[in-house]
């Protein structure tokens, strides 16, 4: 395959995806350790509830996902509503919502890896920081975060990944506009239904695939060295 | 010098602790077999566990008293803690593992720095991170960090029973020189005679989270 064969709608859909995928990331990270946080040092009423609610995008149909998104962001919706309104942020339709699908189909990943990062770490060596006299948020910043670092990072890359392949929400809540929504996923949906489409369709597959493995061994070397520098 | 007062109850599942003592000597050994509640009353008095009910004083401030509705924050109970295994913090070198106490509390770096790292022998080790430590090595950082956070009293939790037999040897002496030159009454737990044998002036002995005798 010559890169001079991508054609510039290919391209678009490719730094669409790219930046959806890393804009996803960055923008539900601090909400994914909150709430890891949650899981793994308090308990609270419903907890269970709360657990399956995060996970739901893993075993949801992604269109119900994505139809639940629309009926909560969408200019219309119950939030989306407001949001239009009173702060002027539309999400449906833009590449923004996609982000947001993205987001939410890639929360479970980044939260169980921060979760399991969390539960990893001994609760004495924090009861050392404040016997030490750190305040808690002092022994938040430097000892449990660095800690999670390597979790947070394999979460965040999983649910990059994630977000490269998302399509049902996606396509549901934001549609498939070329430059602003169209996607690899709904570039290649919407070549495999032109006649000529087939090469592209292979190009655009195979840059999926590449980009995926990349994340996923990505994934695995950052799990890698941070046990190697964690190990005590 | 006033040292340690602690009279506490707590309720664990099946398990209740309902000790008290007075720990009037510069060391003070806690001794007594595995589940008799050693551990429980460090933890108590670091403020990691609080106790259903009880009062406990350390070198005169009262930290905990539960009819008083006293509960202090263990960074303001000025407790140095010494884990069994060290509990180094493992992104860190021993440099700064040293330094954090003075660090998290923005107060400056302690005069008693190059002091107590000579004491304890460490000049060599202060660039290593903890990974490439000895357990005896490890100990001493551990006992280094507790003791530059200025601490009112020294809590040890059995530091030596994670080092085998020969090393246990190598470290025993610093113990020794520490209860002499640091005027901070220390608090170990242990369950093997000898040690305490050779670093303490009372020994409180636990039997089933029970006081059986305070000599």
């Amino acid at each position: 395959m010559n890169p001079s064969d991508i054609s510039p709608e290919e391209w678009q859909a490719i730094w669409l995806t790219l930046k959806v995928a890393i804009v996803a990331v960055l923008g539900s990270l601090p909400v994914a350790v909150a709430v890891a946080w949650l899981l793994s040092y308090r308990n609270f009423p419903g907890k269970i509830f709360v657990e399956a609610l995060i996970s739901l995008p893993l075993v949801l149909p992604p269109v119900v996902t994505g139809y639940a998104l629309l009926i909560l962001l969408g200019r219309q919706g119950y939030i989306g509503h407001f949001l239009d309104k009173d702060l002027g942020i539309v999400l449906a339709f833009r590449w923004t919502g996609a982000a947001v699908a993205a987001a939410v189909m890639g929360f479970p990943f980044m939260v169980r890896g921060i979760r399991l990062s969390f539960d990893a770490i001994e609760r004495d060596l924090e009861g050392a920081a404040s016997s030490l006299g750190a305040p808690g948020w002092l022994v938040f910043l430097s000892v449990t975060l660095p800690l999670a670092v390597p979790g947070l990072l394999s979460g965040a890359v999983l649910a990059f990944g994630r977000s490269l392949g998302e399509f049902g929400a996606t396509i549901t809540f934001v549609s498939s506009i070329p430059g602003e929504t169209r996607t690899i996923s709904s570039t290649i949906y919407a070549l495999l239904q032109t006649p000529d489409g087939d090469a592209a369709v292979l190009r655009l597959c195979a840059i999926s695939v590449v980009l995926s493995l990349a994340s996923l061994i990505l994934s695995e070397l950052l799990i890698r060295s941070g046990r190697r520098r964690l190990a005590r | 010098m006033t040292g340690i007062e602690f009279k506490a109850r707590l309720r664990l599942g099946d398990f209740t602790l309902d000790a008290a003592f007075t720990g009037e000597g510069r060391v003070t050994a806690l001794f007594g077999p595995s589940g008799s509640g050693k551990s429980t009353i460090l933890r108590m008095i670091a403020g990691l566990l609080k106790p259903d009910e009880g009062r406990i004083v350390l070198a005169g401030r009262v930290v905990f008293d539960s009819a008083l509705g006293v509960d202090l924050a263990p960074r303001l109970r000025r407790v140095g803690l010494v884990f069994q295994d060290g509990l180094l913090f493992p992104h860190m070198s021993v440099r700064q593992n040293l330094l954090y106490g003075s660090w998290a509390r923005r107060a400056k770096r302690s005069a008693a720095f190059d002091a107590t790292v000579g004491i304890l022998d460490l000049g060599g080790l202060l660039d290593r991170a903890p990974r490439h430590l000895s357990g005896g090595e490890r100990q001493r950082v551990a006992i280094g960090r507790a003791l530059l956070s200025e601490p009112a009293v020294l809590l040890m939790d059995e530091p030596v029973a994670a080092i085998d037999q020969e090393r246990r040897a190598e470290i025993l002496p610093y113990l020794e020189t520490l209860t002499r030159e640091y005027p901070i009454p220390l608090l170990y737990v242990s369950h093997a005679l000898d040690e305490v044998d050779r670093l303490a002036q009372q020994i409180v002995l636990l039997r089933e989270g029970q006081v059986v005798s305070n000599e």
